[in-house]
């Protein structure tokens, strides 16, 4: 972006529709343990993801861009965040928070899917049972950044 | 990453035709992703029009198994998932468990007042925290958003306070069994006094948000009301059983942690609606403060935080780099863990939610034979499938909320 003679900016359409995309992604209202309360807190004044412009969770899969992935994963309610996933509209992101939801965490047992990865593809995991609030802005600041810089993939959010 | 873990065969979801339909009515799913079911909570509705005619919760999208990884880890270790079970309250959770083991291991009557009086305060402080979350949430369902924003406000003080102690915002780790891992840290006190001094305001702020809003008390006054005897039938425990009018409360039918010693009310309502549940939860918050003002005069006396049996407790921190015995034993601690004669024990507590039990098998062994829990959601959340039909679907919202259900308790 370049500042021209006078009163006009010189960029790309490209860089503007990144920039506008990445200062409006609206997460998903899927809380499923102990680290929805902490995506919840992110939302309440200490921590004000509004700041990020991420305030705006949608409750359908059709108007938001990123799933929060929070907690653990049931193999019940797998096949639900698969279809969740599906319903959403490209493009689309993917933060997995915590251990639980990233490795299985502390249930390495029948009942816990041993990483979200292994059914929808994850761009940001965030360590932490559960992770600080945070760890959460800070993935949803590296969202940002994989947005404007056009890539995806596999980050680990470490503070 | 292992992918045997993945689903071959992935469940199928409940079909519409477990729920009977008659006439015009048809099936609705709400959830297991709805943002108003306060977590994975599948219910089978059939409705006429926008009426509730039979309402048919579908559980256990949350099961993690936590009972049977609970056997797999020492006495001690076990903590560590039980306390992710309830959540919202996982102070409640760690303190019923050791009660159940310490009756087990027949040291219940030697724990020390310090340990027992910082067990009254992480409980308590856990229940306004709990409740804190409950009422923004309630809030958020009903419309009413600011109230979120306060209630979680007043949280951050409170978990601040739990990171401190224990070194983690919401799974501190902190009651053990025995009594509690370290004493409180430096500057603790401070903070504490300072959230004493800022509750009665913000207190005072949630009451005026909500309790005399004609459109809250038009969305619960009258919803999913409950009577005394149903709520008896139905094992329903916590806010939602004094509402009914019946003053059952753990911390004064069995008192625990030396819950006879300290001056409250147990909150009761007659009405059995939404409301009045509403009510007690906030009136509980006002008593839990009342304890926690004597709970801060007595932490002035200094004394032992944990039992002095070297076979459970872990000899002090600074101990371990003068003595090679104090190092060998604490090892051992970690390494071994320790046993609990044979045996079986049940202990319970009064959790935000209600009765919390533990009933606890030894076999004699490092680890637990078999945990089994009595979580209050589950037998509070049964109830739903009764009330409910009548209603209007978002009547329903308000009557999950005003129950106040955690899945990771129901589901375990």
């Amino acid at each position: 972006m370049e500042v021209g003679p006078g009163h006009f900016l010189l960029t790309k359409l490209d860089d503007v529709a990144r920039w506008a995309q990445s200062s409006s992604v609206w997460p998903l209202t899927m809380g499923l343990a102990c680290c929805a309360i902490e995506m919840m807190t992110v939302t309440a004044p200490e921590y004000d993801i509004a700041r990020l412009g991420s305030e705006v969770f949608r409750s359908s899969p059709r108007q938001a861009d990123l799933m929060i992935v929070s907690g653990r994963v049931a193999q019940k309610m797998a096949p639900v965040v698969k279809r969740l996933h599906d319903q959403m509209a490209d493009p689309k992101w993917v933060i997995s928070m915590g251990a639980c939801a990233s490795s299985g965490g502390v249930f390495d047992n029948y009942a816990i899917i041993q990483g979200v990865d292994t059914i929808i593809p994850v761009d940001v995991y965030v360590p932490g049972c559960p992770p600080t609030p945070d760890g959460l802005l800070y993935a949803v600041n590296l969202i940002q950044q994989q947005i404007r810089e056009g890539g995806r993939g596999g980050v680990l959010a470490r503070g | 990453m292992s992918t045997t873990a993945r689903p071959t065969t992935p469940p199928e979801p409940m079909a519409p035709e477990v729920v009977s339909r008659e006439g015009n009515s048809m099936v609705l799913s709400m959830g297991p992703q709805h943002p108003s079911t306060h977590g994975v909570l599948q219910i089978m509705l059939e409705i006429e029009g926008e009426t509730v005619v039979k309402a048919e919760p579908e559980i256990g999208y949350l099961h993690t198994g936590i009972e049977k990884s609970a056997e797999n880890l020492f006495w001690t270790q076990a903590q560590t998932v039980i306390e992710r079970m309830d959540y919202l309250a996982p102070e409640s959770n760690a303190l019923c468990y050791a009660l159940a083991a310490e009756r087990l291991l027949g040291i219940e009557g030697k724990i020390p007042d310090r340990a027992q009086t910082i067990r009254v305060l992480f409980s308590e402080l856990t229940r306004i925290a709990s409740h804190c979350v409950w009422l923004g949430t309630h809030g958020i369902d009903i419309g009413a958003i600011s109230v979120f924003f306060y209630c979680f406000d007043l949280r951050e003080n409170l978990l601040d306070l739990q990171e401190a102690a224990g070194g983690a915002r919401m799974h501190p780790n902190y009651i053990r069994i025995g009594g509690v891992n370290g004493d409180l840290p430096q500057g603790f006190l401070d903070r504490f006094d300072a959230l004493l001094e800022k509750f009665p305001g913000r207190m005072r702020d949630l009451r005026g948000l909500l309790q005399a809003n004609p459109i809250f008390q038009d969305r619960t006054i009258d919803v999913g009301t409950l009577t005394p005897e149903e709520a008896v039938r139905w094992n329903v425990t916590g806010p939602a059983l004094r509402a009914s009018g019946i003053a059952y409360d753990v911390r004064r039918a069995f008192p625990y942690c030396g819950f006879e010693n300290y001056e409250f009310e147990v909150p009761t309502r007659t009405e059995g609606d939404a409301y009045a549940r509403f009510l007690v939860r906030l009136d509980e918050m006002e008593e839990s403060y009342k304890i926690l003002k004597q709970v801060r005069k007595r932490l002035d006396t200094p004394g032992a935080i944990a039992i002095d049996d070297p076979k459970i407790s872990a000899p002090p921190k600074e101990t371990i780099a003068l003595s090679m015995e104090a190092l060998i034993h604490h090892f051992k601690i970690v390494s071994e863990g320790f046993r609990i004669p044979p045996g079986d024990a049940y202990a319970s507590v009064e959790s935000p939610r209600g009765e919390l039990g533990y009933y606890i098998v030894s076999d004699g062994g490092n680890r637990p034979y078999r945990i089994r829990t009595r979580p209050p959601s589950l037998y509070n959340l049964q109830v739903l499938k009764h009330i409910a039909p009548g209603n209007l679907i978002a009547d329903l919202v308000v009557m999950i909320g005003s129950l106040d259900p955690v899945f990771g308790e129901v589901d375990r």
